[in-house]
């Protein structure tokens, strides 16, 4: 297949901008996928900055760094940081840069409204970060922003309610580009049944991100019209309800949770067979699990309210269908072990993280099913032990496979092989930390500490002492990350080969490494 | 060269999307103050208002002349038919947010409110009848009948589909002055069914007393109905921007996916209509 396209055909190109108008007006996928990436660590790092400043407040009991107030600022904006800022763009920049190479496409379906999705992005930052300057200092009500405590809260709170319309408009407009790309864009040949996982995943997170991003949108419009103009969606006394909040919020928020997870589960399908040097194992039933995740993702939102009050009809209802997503999950994991299985396997870094993933996620999954049983979720609500679950399937999950994507193809983007020493390094400081931060959080759940309280009862303070250092652990730790991904960038280490790891397949493995500024100009064909 | 060989269309690097980036953030940061009266948010407001339409009308034109000078193949033509199509299910999820709120008030939260413990202990004789400003004290209102202006509105959108769908039939047999004024009637039609409904909104505040702070049937009647009449505006706008584009020679029988998606949003908001006139007025 003709891949790689003679430097004659580029002559028509405009010479683009450069300096910093180029990345401001830039039209290119791959561009727009660094820019994305590059973002969304920024973020993460600040995200990191305030849970830090969490974890140094509950090193001891007492209150010795920070006041009350500003803890459950900390709280709050940490969520909203971590999973509007970084996890969601990042796995848009991973689709930016990767679903053309992955297609055979030329670029993104809409090129200039691309550009306009990622540069929504710093406003409704600066919105969110500015908040804490703002009287009152920024919303305080939880990332979840339930009313009526969202009803009362300053000017923070109006500044968090613009700022997730604008990454709102930004995610809508990204996941149209993206599934116009794909159903649109690929290469002749490329059936739907042959697309990388990574495209499938990213296509039904899309269709995901466009069915539920106007709900959260109308929640927050909600709000801000229950502050200021006088209407009573969430006010018992004017005939509305403030569970009705969490309704239409959870009716957003639990397929939010699979937008995160669904193309980390991509990432790693693509990265464990590469690994293996084996074809994934099942390809099909990874595409019918995917769709059944997020087909059932929108029936199970009031497994988040078992405490709010509803019929024993609805909390059974919500209980069997949350655990009924079990087993699409585990046909995806039982998938990716069996790749394994009798694979000639090699542990380079990208696939010392796919594996983490699958062990440390898969007991986030476990921890998953226990909190969906009603009865126990009662027990454990808004204790230490859902900071566990969801912080194991966010951070084990999500992260570590975004880290495992950006080892992988690292050497595509920037022509340079990833440091071996380092991504092991990082790897392990990780994974060690990352548990003696969050496995303790289980026992403290289970033993009645409550989440989001600035003090803590005397018999919890082992566990949080641990859990503070493993935390600072695993915040350094992260910086490896930046001599990583400085020394690629700056072309220090080995060069990559067009296809640097040997058992990896795909369209984006015939280009060369940096892959070139336009690729797949001329459709390649696939027989 | 075959269909799917041709080049696909991709856009030299543009200026707009950084101006669409500046006109949100003055228009939030500028809301937000205004909002909490700091002086100067009107200003920003207004100003990131007037940023975001320099931004609308150079990327819109800019689109419109790439379509006119032939850059637009079957495969980008193809791209905006997914899109659009997309963006409309994102603003039906939109909506549903609302219509879910208007469901969740009706079925749960008044009945809820005039019932067991709350109506015991709480709210003692709330009648939990829709409609209602729920249980606090409140100034009595009038609900919006169904069968005045309402019901005039809906055969109003309904022969504005009607109109829109003649226009595209004389458009694709080449009967441009069918096309054009087949458009005037869609746009006219769009203006009368706004007019008539300024004049309801006004008249529930003069005469009925049914404001947006009534409770939760006022915040309900004038969100849903609200937001519905600010897409008849977008729609009627888009449709207006179709028709200057035929009068000035646009669209042949072939090409002419603005005309349709414009027709398609038209229909959207014809729907929505359908549905508000049922549940929110009617029933």
């Amino acid at each position: 297949m003709s891949a790689v396209i003679p430097d004659h055909l580029h002559d028509h190109h405009h010479p683009a901008p450069g300096g910093l108008m180029r990345w401001i007006t830039t039209t290119n996928h791959k561009d727009i996928g660094t820019m994305y990436l590059v973002f969304s660590f920024i973020m993460f790092l600040s995200g990191g900055v305030m849970a830090l400043t969490i974890r140094a407040e509950l090193f001891q009991p007492g209150l010795q760094v920070v006041q009350p107030e500003f803890f459950n600022q900390l709280t709050t904006m940490h969520g909203l940081v971590m999973v509007f800022g970084a996890i969601m763009p990042a796995f848009v920049g991973f689709a930016n840069w990767q679903i053309p190479l992955m297609i055979g496409a030329s670029d993104m379906a809409f090129a200039r409204m691309n550009n306009w999705s990622f540069w929504l992005l710093p406003p409704a930052a600066m919105l969110l970060i500015g908040s804490f300057f703002v009287p009152g200092g920024a919303t305080a009500a939880g990332w979840t922003l339930y009313a009526p405590l969202s009803v009362q809260m300053g000017m923070g709170m109006d500044l968090a309610i613009f700022a997730v319309h604008i990454m709102g408009i930004s995610s809508i407009m990204g996941a149209i580009n993206i599934v116009v790309t794909i159903l649109n864009m690929r290469a002749p040949g490329m059936t739907m049944m042959k697309m990388p996982l990574f495209c499938w995943t990213w296509l039904i997170t899309a269709y995901l991100l466009i069915a539920v991003m106007p709900v959260l949108a109308g929640a927050v419009t909600m709000i801000l019209t229950d502050r200021h103009f006088g209407t009573s969606f969430f006010n018992a006394a004017g005939g509305g309800d403030p569970v009705m909040f969490q309704h239409i919020f959870w009716f957003f928020g639990h397929p939010e949770v699979y937008i995160m997870i669904l193309p980390a589960f991509g990432i790693v399908s693509q990265i464990i067979p590469a690994f293996a040097r084996k074809p994934l194992f099942g390809y099909a039933s990874m595409v019918y699990a995917t769709a059944s995740i997020a087909i059932l993702s929108f029936v199970v939102w009031a497994h988040h309210m078992f405490t709010t009050g509803m019929p024993v009809a609805g909390q059974l209802f919500f209980m069997y269908a949350t655990m009924l997503i079990a087993v699409p999950t585990g046909v995806k994991v039982f998938n990716w072990v069996a790749t394994m299985w009798r694979g000639a396997l090699s542990f380079e870094p990208p696939m010392l993280w796919a594996t983490g993933f699958i062990f440390v996620f898969t007991m986030g999954g476990f921890t998953g099913l226990i909190c969906a049983i009603a009865p126990i979720d009662i027990q454990v609500q808004d204790t230490y032990y859902v900071v566990a679950h969801f912080h194991y399937v966010l951070v084990a999950g999500s992260l570590f496979a975004l880290f495992a994507g950006a080892y992988y193809w690292l050497p595509k983007w920037t022509g340079v092989m990833p440091s071996e020493t380092l991504g092991r390094l990082h790897f392990w400081c990780s994974i060690v930390f990352f548990n003696i931060t969050f496995f303790p959080m289980h026992f403290l759940g289970l033993a009645g500490m409550p989440r989001r309280i600035p003090d803590y009862a005397l018999q919890f303070a082992d566990f949080n002492a641990m859990a503070s250092v493993g935390a600072f652990g695993f915040g350094l730790s992260q910086l490896i990350f930046i001599a990583v991904a400085v020394r690629c960038a700056r072309g220090i280490g080995q060069r990559a080969t067009a296809r640097p790891w040997d058992g990896a397949e795909g369209l984006e493995w015939t280009v060369p490494s940096p892959a070139p500024h336009h690729t797949f100009e001329t459709a390649p064909v696939l027989r | 060269m075959t269909e799917t060989l041709e080049k696909y269309f991709v856009p030299e690097p543009s200026k707009y999307p950084i101006f669409g980036s500046i006109a949100l953030l003055m228009f939030g940061s500028g809301a937000v103050m205004w909002l909490h009266e700091v002086g100067a948010g009107p200003w920003v407001f207004f100003l990131g208002v007037a940023v975001l339409i320099y931004m609308l009308f150079g990327w819109f034109g800019q689109v419109v002349r790439e379509s006119e000078t032939g850059k637009y193949g079957r495969q980008v033509d193809r791209s905006f038919r997914w899109s659009m199509g997309w963006f409309i299910f994102s603003e039906v999820m939109f909506f549903a947010a609302f219509f879910g709120a208007l469901f969740y008030a009706r079925v749960f939260s008044v009945p809820m409110l005039g019932s067991g413990d709350n109506e015991a202990l709480l709210w003692p004789g709330f009648a939990a009848a829709w409609p209602t400003a729920g249980p606090q004290p409140a100034d009595a209102f009038t609900p919006m009948g169904a069968w005045g202006i309402p019901a005039l509105n809906t055969l109003i959108l309904l022969s504005s589909g009607a109109t829109v769908t003649w226009a595209h039939y004389g458009l694709l047999k080449g009967a441009r002055g069918q096309f054009k004024l087949g458009l005037l009637l869609t746009v006219l039609l769009g203006a009368t069914f706004l007019g008539f409904q300024i004049y309801e909104y006004l008249h529930a505040y003069a005469d009925l007393n049914l404001r947006l702070d009534s409770g939760i049937y006022g915040s309900t009647f004038f969100m849903l109905t609200g937001f519905h009449g600010l897409h008849v505006t977008i729609g009627a706008i888009m449709l207006t921007v179709m028709l200057g584009r035929a009068i000035a020679g646009h669209f042949t029988p072939e090409h002419h996916f603005a005309f349709e998606a414009a027709a398609w949003y038209w229909h959207f908001v014809d729907v929505v209509w359908l549905l508000l006139f049922v549940v929110v007025y009617w029933l």
